[in-house]
This record gives structure tokens, C-alpha cells and sequence, in this order.
């Protein structure tokens, strides 16, 4: 089975079967993986900070409290805490166009947070595929612990 | 004004939109008539608030190749507008403009040709907005993407939400021979969404 995940959501796994997220922009997809028992889970971030920011109450959203309720979320399905790793992509930058330099570096921002809340909760980052201004359709294998990225026009890729 | 969610602003912003939906939709018929030198209808636009659930849903599925034209405003009012359709339709509108011999959008002919449909649309709406408003607004170069739908769409999403988890799109379809369906959406920076109000007359 494929569980999906959409924008600012998250979502746990398990075994064989995979989790997703279709058409990451500028948005990160943060995956947690314990090797051991096989048990995963995603978020899709679409902010750096939960707390510069008052309508928070959707914590998904935020890299901060997403990968903290992941977290959670992966522990209770029962990972095991000292086994997790970490896999992100997605951070592009769509467009060069914008007023506001923020929006402009958002998905730069969204991937600089992402690895700062993992480094916090001492999760190691084993691999990452962020940056540069393609979309990513990105889907997570527990079994395998691989992590493929598909992309418009250009060649699929497994981290 | 920094905790204003698009719920709040919705009601009476929607109907503004709704206004600019249909005369921009208007305008944006005329111009591709002249432009294409065929006929050209439309239906009645949609104003749609959608949560970021929905997305995927309303443009058939988030990993589905279009062309969006992303565009930042400036002057009395700022802020980014985004003209997206489906990679057919923005072929089909290429084939229009410069005969069958375009045979995908990836060519730099078939993008600048693309830049400037994209151009026309987005400036009927934009005239639709000055001229209910009377507001000057002034549009960025146009840049361009080809990718897939939630990748574009991530773009405008993240801006609605700082406001919260929905976000607010005309829908048009435009007719020639085939449908064009275009989805439009603005954000305007939260002080110019006061300013859109306040000018039609809205108090916030």
C-alpha cells in the first residue's frame, strides 16, 4: 500500500508498504526511519518556524514542530529512538521572481531548518537531495530504507 | 493585521475576486481573440477557497505537468501573481500562436510564445484590478516553469500559509476550439489586501 502524504501533513509507515508526497516545490519532505524495524514516517513542511508565525495550530507545517510530531508519530507506531535516521529532499526554488527576498530563499530556508531540528533532536541526516529549481515527487521505502525522487524531464534518483 | 487568516478576509475579499474574476476573464478573452485571431468564449469563472488538501484534487492530481507564469506586482499594491494551465493546453495555445511545426513546450520559441499568452492573460486581470480600484499596479518580468503542479503551486501556497491552511483561486475556462482551463491565483502582501478593500469602498 502507498500512503500519502499532501501538503503540510505527515503521516507514519511500516514494512512493505511506502509513503509519498507529490510535486515537492519549495516545501521539504522529511522522512524518519528506524533500520531495524522497519518503521518510517514523512512530513511535508512548507515553513521554516512555527513560532515567528500565530495561525500554528496545523504543526505539520512547520519544519520545528513537523519533525517534532513526526517524531512522536514514528516512536508511537514504535521505532525505536536511538535507531532513527533522516532523509530530506525538496527545498527548490520555483521561480526568480519575487518582492520579498524571504519568499524568494523559502525553500532554501525550509531545508536550513529541517537539518537544524534534526542536528536538535540528534537524528542523523543520511542523505539529501534539496536545492536547485525543479519540482520532486518523492516516495520513502521502509523495507529498503531508499528514498526515490522523481523529477519532470530528468532522470529518477535514489538516495 | 499579522493574525488574519484568509477565512477572515474571505468574505468580502472573495466577492472582490469574484468581480476581478469576471471582468479579467473578460478582458483576457478579448485580447486572446485578437491575439490568436479566432473565436474565443469563456465560461463563468469560479472563485474557489480550498485548503491545501484539496489541491491535488482541483488540478487532477499534484504531479501533473503545467506551465505557470509567476509574476511579482509592484507600486500602490505588492505582491505575486501566478497563472497556471495544464502542459496540453499551454501546447495547444503555442500551436495557436505559431503554427503545428511546435511540437512541445520546451523550445525557446514555444516559451517565449508561452511568456507572452501568459503576458496577456495575466495583464487582463491586472487591468481588471487597476481599473475596478483604481490602483496602479505594475507588473515584474514574467518567469517561467514547466514542472509538476504541486511544485508550482507550493509557490502561492506557502504564502497563503502564513495565514493559514487554505488558499484562494479563480478558476477560468476559456474556449476556442478546445477548453482552456486556467487556474489564477494573487496574493497580495497583507497590507494590500486592506488597500484592495479600502479603495472599493470596504472598511477592515
Amino acid at each position: 500500500m502507498e500512503i500519502k502524504v499532501g501538503m503540510a501533513d505527515l503521516n507514519v509507515c511500516s514494512g512493505t508498504d511506502s509513503i509519498t508526497t507529490l510535486g515537492l516545490g519549495s516545501c521539504v519532505g522529511v522522512v524518519l526511519w528506524d533500520p531495524q524495524t522497519k518503521i518510517c514516517g514523512m512530513v511535508h513542511v512548507m515553513l521554516p518556524d512555527s513560532t515567528s508565525i500565530r495561525n500554528n495550530t496545523n504543526v505539520a507545517k512547520f519544519a520545528d514542530s513537523g519533525i517534532e510530531e513526526l517524531l512522536k508519530r514514528v516512536l508511537a507506531k514504535g521505532a525505536k529512538r536511538q535507531n532513527l535516521v533522516s532523509k530530506i529532499a525538496g527545498g527548490a526554488k520555483m521561480f526568480s521572481v519575487n518582492n520579498k527576498s524571504e519568499m524568494l530563499s523559502i525553500g532554501d530556508r525550509n531545508v536550513e531548518a529541517s537539518i537544524k531540528k534534526l542536528k536538535e533532536l540528534k537524528i542523523p541526516l543520511k542523505a539529501q537531495d534539496t536545492g536547485d529549481t525543479y519540482g520532486r515527487t518523492v516516495t520513502f521505502y521502509p523495507e529498503t530504507g531508499q528514498y526515490h525522487i522523481k523529477r519532470v524531464g530528468k532522470e529518477n534518483k535514489i538516495i | 493585521m499579522s493574525g488574519m487568516t484568509v477565512g477572515d478576509m474571505s468574505a468580502q475579499y472573495m466577492d472582490v475576486l469574484k468581480e476581478l474574476g469576471n471582468i479579467g476573464a473578460g478582458n483576457a478573452t478579448t485580447a486572446l481573440a485578437e491575439l490568436l485571431q479566432c473565436k474565443v468564449d469563456m465560461n463563468v469563472p469560479q472563485v474557489k477557497l480550498i485548503n491545501f488538501s484539496e489541491i491535488g484534487e482541483l488540478i487532477g492530481g499534484e504531479d501533473q505537468v503545467m506551465a505557470g507564469v509567476y509574476l511579482a506586482i509592484q507600486k500602490d499594491i505588492t505582491g505575486s501573481i501566478l497563472f497556471l494551465v495544464k502542459e496540453e493546453v499551454a501546447l495547444h495555445l503555442v500551436k495557436k500562436l505559431m503554427g503545428d511545426y511546435a511540437q512541445d513546450i520546451y523550445g525557446e520559441m514555444e516559451q517565449s510564445a508561452l511568456k507572452e499568452i501568459s503576458n496577456i492573460i495575466t495583464g487582463a486581470y491586472l487591468n481588471a484590478l487597476s481599473t475596478m480600484t483604481g490602483l496602479r499596479i505594475e507588473p515584474s518580468v514574467p518567469d517561467l516553469t514547466i514542472d509538476m503542479a504541486g511544485a508550482i503551486l507550493s509557490v502561492p501556497a506557502i504564502e497563503f500559509g502564513i495565514m493559514g491552511d487554505e488558499m484562494l483561486l479563480i478558476q477560468s475556462q476559456i474556449y476556442d476550439e478546445i477548453a482552456i482551463d486556467g487556474f489564477f491565483i494573487m496574493v497580495p502582501d497583507v497590507d494590500s489586501y486592506v488597500k484592495i478593500l479600502n479603495s472599493l469602498g470596504i472598511t477592515v
